[in-house]
């Protein structure tokens, strides 16, 4: 469904993010893409969706070659691109069903959408996505009055009305405490499987990975070095991703970890997926 | 900035010497400086008459006692037409300074080597003359009169809205604008939806802001010709008619916190 060849992104301040990146996602597959702070995560789903324009590779989704489209052609080809962004990045101050309906804003055309004249199908739809994610009733509520998961569900529902045919999510969970992190994640890994979705979830936590992705990948330095089952992740696969650190009690958990308990998991804001419990052996 | 070891005691200061001395220095020119220019004002300056001052004072507040009430039935006339000046004004200045704004503020601007420039060079043209100075122009140009105060307040508040607005365009979450751009909107739905809600309250608050500072400068316009309250108060000072120029004075003022009040409502709202 997604072919991925030769990517690579190279900034103006010569810094190399993505280096010869393969990588093919099959229908209704989810991929965490795993990796340090700086692996090139964030700039390869940009580069999927030409926020971030790609140096030089291709990027085939259902066929179509995205890399080379025009402003008009690209533009279409986002409509089928959901993205869930770090930090929600809703429209603050646009209502929650204003917010669900900018995700329609590419099959609109521009009066209908400022005069917020949306087709009676967007709106059912929306309805019907708020009432998934049970957020019904907040239709008419700011997005800056909401909490966190209540605005990271927003963000999926605007990714979802899109009706599209990939999902970029890039680190959903990086501002929400550990339980809305597995809710979090376990909605959008529900919500593929009943859409038969593919979704490419950059995540920093690993076990978070592990416990909803039916793949990884790991990212180091702008090169794969890791692409397999959730459960191949062992202490030497997570150091050829990180670096040398002591992976024993991350790894040894992924077997487990299915169970679904609500346990305290590790804290999401932390920059390298580091485990309370590993960090309180070390002390 | 090195951290020197005394004896064994890591010492920390604030500052290096260097950049220790260099404040001291540049504290010791400023005082300098105002030593200097007070003794120069103070020679200019013929003492009898400051001394003199409170008396003088004294003696226009006398003749100012009590306000001309009578006078008052002339001044609406001139009031409303500052008002509008100043309101009419405004919305000029307001409807230029936002496509302005736009080519000025670095992340929305079409083309950033020819039309940023451009604005920037509107703005700092606009923002450099006064009103009043506008006015003087102006009212040799298209004659005395309200028009002419109303285009000297719409060209001096376009710098100043278009600079503000610009700064807040350039302010804004640029994530809520790629969120935006990455489910396929055109470039102007992007701006609808991305843009335009994260500076509508500062939009808002700056129009409202420069209404307030209009009323007060389109009071005086009237002084070079431009029309409204200006007017009857250059001709009374022109005549020594203190009492009505005391009247003015009371009914400008009242018209300035009558501004100011309704510019807070309006920015309580927006917030």
């Amino acid at each position: 469904m997604l072919h991925i060849r030769g990517l690579t992104k190279r900034y103006r301040t010569g810094d190399l993010a993505l280096d010869k990146i393969d990588l093919d996602v099959a229908q209704g597959e989810v991929v965490a893409l795993i990796g340090p702070s700086g692996a090139g995560k964030s700039t390869l789903i940009r580069c999927i969706n030409r926020l971030v324009e790609p140096t030089a590779g291709t990027i085939a989704l259902n066929g179509v070659e995205l890399t080379t489209l025009g402003k008009a052609a690209l533009r279409r080809a986002r409509r089928k691109l959901g993205m869930i962004f770090q930090e929600y990045a809703l429209v603050e101050r646009l209502s929650v069903m204003e917010n669900v309906l900018s995700g329609r804003l590419g099959y609109v055309g521009f009066w209908r959408s400022y005069m917020r004249k949306f087709p009676q199908a967007d709106i059912d739809e929306a309805f019907r996505l708020l009432a998934r994610v049970g957020l019904d009733h907040m239709v008419d509520k700011r997005a800056d009055a909401l909490s966190g998961g209540q605005r990271q569900r927003v963000g999926i529902c605007r990714a979802l009305i899109q009706n599209p045919d990939l999902l970029l999510v890039d680190e959903p969970t990086a501002s929400l405490d550990p339980k809305t992190s597995r809710q979090i994640m376990r909605l959008i890994t529900e919500l593929c499987r009943e859409r038969n979705l593919s979704a490419i979830v950059n995540i920093h936590d690993v076990q978070l990975a592990q416990m909803f992705a039916s793949r990884i990948v790991g990212l180091r330095q702008g090169s794969i070095v890791y692409d397999g089952a959730p459960d191949g992740l062992t202490p030497d696969v997570l150091t050829r991703i990180y670096g040398e650190e002591d992976w024993a009690a991350t790894a040894k958990r992924a077997p487990e970890a299915g169970e679904d308990d609500d346990h305290e998991s590790p804290a999401m804001t932390a920059p390298a997926p580091l485990d309370r419990d590993r960090m309180a052996g070390l002390t | 900035m090195t951290v020197p070891v005394r004896q064994g005691v890591k010492v920390w200061q604030r500052r290096e010497r260097a950049a220790q001395f260099a404040i001291w220095a540049a504290w010791l020119v400023g005082v300098a400086v105002l030593v200097v220019s007070w003794s120069f004002i103070s020679e200019k300056t013929i003492w009898p008459f400051v001394l003199d001052a409170p008396q003088q004072a004294a003696d226009l507040g006398v003749r100012m006692v009590p306000p001309d009430w009578s006078f008052i039935g002339q001044l609406w006339r001139p009031m409303w037409d500052t008002l509008n000046m100043a309101t009419l004004g405004t919305v000029m200045g307001i409807v230029i300074a936002v496509p302005v704004a736009y080519c000025a503020a670095r992340n929305t601007t079409p083309s950033a080597a020819v039309l940023r420039p451009l604005a920037l060079f509107v703005i700092v043209s606009s923002r450099s003359i006064n009103s009043l100075i506008w006015a003087l122009m102006l009212v040799t140009i298209i004659g005395p009169g309200v028009l002419a105060g109303m285009v000297a307040i719409g060209l001096r508040s376009i710098g100043f809205c278009a600079k503000l607005l610009y700064e807040a365009i350039e302010e804004i979450d640029e994530k809520q604008v790629e969120a935006v751009r990455s489910t396929g909107a055109s470039a102007a739905q992007v701006t609808a939806y991305g843009i335009v809600p994260q500076v509508l309250p500062a939009f808002a608050g700056i129009s409202v802001f420069r209404w307030d500072i209009n009323i007060r400068e389109s009071t005086v316009l009237g002084l070079v010709g431009a029309g409204g309250i200006g007017l009857p108060l250059n001709s009374a000072i022109t005549t020594l008619a203190w009492t009505k120029v005391s009247l003015i004075l009371l009914v400008i003022i009242a018209s300035v916190v009558f501004s100011e009040w309704i510019s807070a409502k309006v920015r309580q709202a927006i917030i």
